[in-house]
């Protein structure tokens, strides 16, 4: 293997073959490593994010609301409250003396403003160093204004991306179970783990209510406070982006004895198999349903495959890398390529467990690499070194891609179009498609052993 | 009558600034061989390389001491060390800019005399190899804005590296925080004049690079070291924006330490700001104005002219950092725009005077100014003003949106367009392309609301 600039990281990367599977994760970053991983609040606010009514207000300084301002493409089919940044912007003052009196005002000044559902008061690395009370503040708003004011614990520092998960988990199970569940269908499901990034959830949606199921709430794609709330009425819980919300689904099963089933919406296979374990889930209370998945699938599948042929025809045989957030993705994906003809040469993600990392070790091909938590330079060269023709990410890695002249597809918060669901296979397909067979490769260095003037 | 007083705030809805580490990051990426380094969580630098990314769509990297909860409470210095060495032997820059973050300046850690004792140990244990040159700069984010942490950014590397001696011939030029083009086009200008000047810092070649073959996190260009150097033995700073003639600047370090002139100009856009920047020009260089520039200024003039009845009466408001904001209202005046409205989200207290300055004689109305102010506060407070133009950066694009009114965009950040790199404001040629795109957004605006569909406009 190509030599790796980090010696400290050898074993966060692992080449399939290269002796017995074992792959060091759930670690903090390696210091100046120049890890695409974020923060505990990054964590938190990515899961709460979507929930359209609610107020999402930063405290701290004014940097990680402006950074996060309008940054997911998580679509709502109402309110838009989520889109805009709120901070309490504390500045030298309160951080000297305390910032509760400023986040008790500009609580109390923006519900007025935007009389929101409820409210994700999230705490940044500042607050978790001046010790600021942010349950007792939210505790008082909440009595005065007669909403849910949640406060969110992800002080940036205290941990990865992944406590910040567990952190939104928390906020939202403490609503959960707050509302009224009358009049919920025995066929009925919540779909977790889904952030609705350019409509993705609708279609998932729109499969479960053709099929004949409710959907009582979506955690949190296109969420709401109040079916959020009476979600514990649900009979079954949908649970995709396991490491984002399975913690969630847990505990409402102890608590309230909601079973969950892990599925996924990304690619043909993920997606009928999803749909057909709603329908085993439910055979007993509607014997039709599993048929009429059957049928959907079908119905669905025969409209994609003669597309997806001629699309193959010009992937197969090309080499992709997939560096993602959660593993759970990288499943889906790893299955989707090669329904395109397509081989997996890299895979890795942010924030993936031992657990992941094990399943995905058992989907990939010999030679394919593993990597936990990777950084430019170390991804850069797994790159060129395996050849590949295209990257799967999010906006941190587009230019990784760009610059080496590899092609690129986002599957990350960013992304325009819905790739979830058999539409989204097809989209996806085509995404893949236009830029690996662009022809501005042709004029890229690494094709044509050239190197470019940098400045006159 | 103008207003500046920046209104009691208690939360901040969609903020026009950001925060201090930012700012001191593309500073440090205007460095020849630099890498900044974050001396804080991991997210900030993530964060911030995501925001640029954006903007550049080039890769920015931005190593981070990655501190966790142990670090927070036992101290970072482990981290920092580990941190360097890390970038040191994986990156092999010349410099790093380390720069803190909330978390560090709220556990009271100063970076300074941890690098120092690092490098020293490391100089100790390998002696022959050349270690980077380090600069540490304090820029916690409730301190000020991104526009505060790249001028503390830019002194800071002025007051470490640069030495005194015999005055040279050469200048410097502290452009402040202008895109890639632009800073070519500044260097371009300077050398037209014969003269020969260090911009700094000078990210247009690390932030706009052509295509790799291989992976290079450390891109070519940037200010020299060696510049930043012999910047305390020049014979004068040309420095651009409202505080650039500020004690507390970058300038003024270099006047009152080494004696170098400091030669403050409101930034150079439009047509009055552009002659003062190169009368100045004129005056260091002993020459006239080059041909190829004086014609760019007549063909400038010639299109103001042109196009002054297409923005007669047009009022606009402009959201932009505090120097971009002051340029762009004198450049507007200048067309027969009515600024209305000039906000940023930059509290130095300075623009209200700048913006006068700019717009002398220009304008039958003052405009209010706003400083210190978010999306929000500018959206209430324009609401009755019958905008009929928005120029600043991509984020006012909800208000342009909401009211119907083309934007203009310009500055940082333009996450919705592409080409920020490329865009061009400063000098006479920058006027103009700012110009054609000021007239062409009104005249697009025009064409589509008519019923008619005119051909000619």
């Amino acid at each position: 293997m190509t030599a790796l600039p980090f010696e400290a990281r050898r074993d966060q990367v692992h080449r399939k073959g290269d002796g017995a599977f074992r792959l060091a994760c759930d670690r903090e970053s390696l210091a100046g490593a120049v890890s695409q991983r974020a923060c505990v609040f990054c964590g938190a606010r990515v899961v709460l994010y979507p929930v359209a009514d609610a107020l999402h207000l930063v405290h701290g300084p004014v940097g990680c609301a402006a950074y996060t301002w309008d940054i997911r493409g998580a679509l709502s089919s109402g309110p838009q409250l989520h889109r805009l940044s709120f901070s309490t912007d504390l500045r030298e003052r309160e951080v000297i003396f305390g910032g509760e009196e400023k986040l008790y005002r500009a609580l109390t000044e923006l519900i007025d403003r935007h009389r929101p559902a409820g409210a994700f008061v999230y705490s940044t690395c500042v607050v978790g160093l001046i010790g600021d009370d942010l349950g007792g503040v939210c505790k008082r708003v909440a009595a005065e204004q007669g909403i849910p004011v949640i406060p969110v614990r992800s002080e940036g520092f205290q941990g990865t991306k992944r406590a910040g998960y567990a952190a939104a988990c928390e906020a939202l199970f403490r609503l959960v179970g707050t509302g009224p569940t009358d009049g919920i269908s025995p066929v009925s499901v919540n779909i977790l783990g889904d952030f609705n990034l350019a409509g993705e959830l609708w279609i998932v949606r729109s499969y479960l209510e053709r099929m004949g199921v409710e959907v009582v709430a979506n955690l949190t794609g296109d969420g709401r406070v109040a079916h959020i709330a009476r979600c514990h009425g649900a009979a079954l819980n949908l649970v995709q982006c396991s490491g984002a919300t399975l913690a969630l689904a847990r505990r409402m099963e102890e608590a309230y004895g909601v079973p969950f089933r892990r599925v996924s919406y990304f690619g043909v296979d993920d997606m009928a198999e999803a749909l057909y374990a709603v329908g085993e889930h439910f055979a007993d209370r509607d014997p039709g349903l599993p048929g009429r998945a059957r049928e959907l699938v079908r119905g669905e599948l025969s409209a994609l495959e003669p597309r997806l042929r001629s699309i193959r025809a010009d992937l197969e045989g090309r080499r992709v890398a997939i560096y993602v957030g959660g593993a759970f993705k990288a499943f889906s994906l790893v299955k989707a390529f090669r329904l395109l003809g397509m081989r997996t040469v890299i895979v890795g993600s942010q924030t993936g467990t031992a657990e992941d990392y094990r399943e995905l070790h058992e989907i990939t091909d010999p030679g394919t690499v593993i990597v936990d938590d990777t950084n430019p330079l170390e991804l850069s060269a797994l790159l060129l070194e395996q050849g590949t023709d295209l990257l799967v990410g999010g906006v941190k890695e587009r230019p990784i891609a760009y610059k080496l002249g590899i092609g690129f597809c986002d599957h990350n918060h960013e992304r325009k179009l819905p790739l979830a669901g058999f539409e989204g296979m097809l989209r996806f397909a085509e995404e893949v498609h236009r830029t690996v067979t662009s022809p501005v490769w042709r004029f890229a260095p690494r094709r044509t052993g050239t190197r470019e003037v940098c400045h006159a | 009558m103008p207003e500046s007083a920046a209104p009691a705030f208690v939360s901040t809805t969609n903020a026009c600034h950001l925060c201090m580490p930012l700012g001191a990051c593309l500073a440090f990426k205007g460095v020849e061989g630099g890498v900044p380094f974050l001396h804080g969580s991991q997210g900030c630098a993530t964060y911030m390389r995501r925001y640029l990314i954006s903007h550049y769509r080039e890769p920015v990297d931005i190593a981070s001491s990655s501190l966790g909860e142990r670090q927070a409470v036992f101290g970072g210095g482990p981290n920092l060390r580990q941190g360097l060495w890390n970038v040191i032997t994986a990156m092999r820059p010349r410099f790093i800019g380390v720069a803190t973050t909330c978390l560090t300046e709220t556990i009271g850690e100063e970076p300074g005399p941890l690098v120092e004792a690092f490098l020293a140990e490391l100089a100790g244990k390998n002696p022959g190899v050349t270690l980077p040159r380090v600069v540490t700069v304090r820029t916690p984010s409730f301190g000020g804005t991104h526009t505060e942490g790249f001028r503390r950014a830019v002194r800071a590397l002025l007051k470490a590296l640069a030495r005194p001696g015999p005055a040279g011939s050469h200048l410097n030029l502290l452009p402040g925080m202008a895109s890639p083009a632009d800073l070519r086009h500044l260097k371009d200008v300077v050398r037209a004049f014969g003269l020969e000047a260090a911009v700094i810092p000078d990210p247009s070649d690390p932030l706009d690079g052509p295509a790799w073959d291989t992976y290079t996190p450390v891109p070519p260009g940037g200010t020299p070291l060696e510049a930043l150097q012999a910047a305390g033995r020049a014979r004068a700073t040309v420095a651009f924006g409202c505080a650039a003639g500020d004690a507390s600047g970058p300038g003024a370090l270099l006047r009152d330490r080494f004696g170098v002139e400091l030669l403050p100009l409101p930034l150079p856009v439009g047509i009055r700001a552009s002659d003062r920047f190169f009368a100045t020009l004129e005056e260091l260089s002993g020459r006239p104005t080059p041909r190829r520039i004086r014609a760019q200024r007549g063909r400038l003039v010639d299109a103001y002219v042109d196009a002054h009845k297409y923005l007669a009466g047009v009022r606009a408001a402009v959201v932009a950092d505090e120097d971009l904001a002051a340029g762009l209202s004198g450049f507007l005046a200048e067309t027969g725009i009515q600024v209305a409205y000039v906000a940023t989200g930059d509290r130095s207290g300075i623009l209200e005077g700048a913006v006068e300055a700019a717009t002398a004689g220009l304008l039958r109305d003052p405009p209010a100014v706003r400083q210190g102010v978010d999306y929000h506060t500018v959206a209430e407070e324009t609401r009755d003003l019958g905008l009929g133009l928005v120029v600043g950066t991509s984020k006012a694009y909800p208000l342009a949106r909401d009211r119907g009114i083309p934007l203009v965009r310009v500055g940082f950040p333009i996450h919705d367009r592409f080409g920020a790199a490329r865009q061009r404001l400063l000098g006479y040629s920058g006027a103009q392309d700012l110009f054609d795109r000021v007239v062409n957004a009104l005249l697009a605006q025009r064409q589509e609301a008519s019923d008619v569909g005119y051909g000619y406009l």
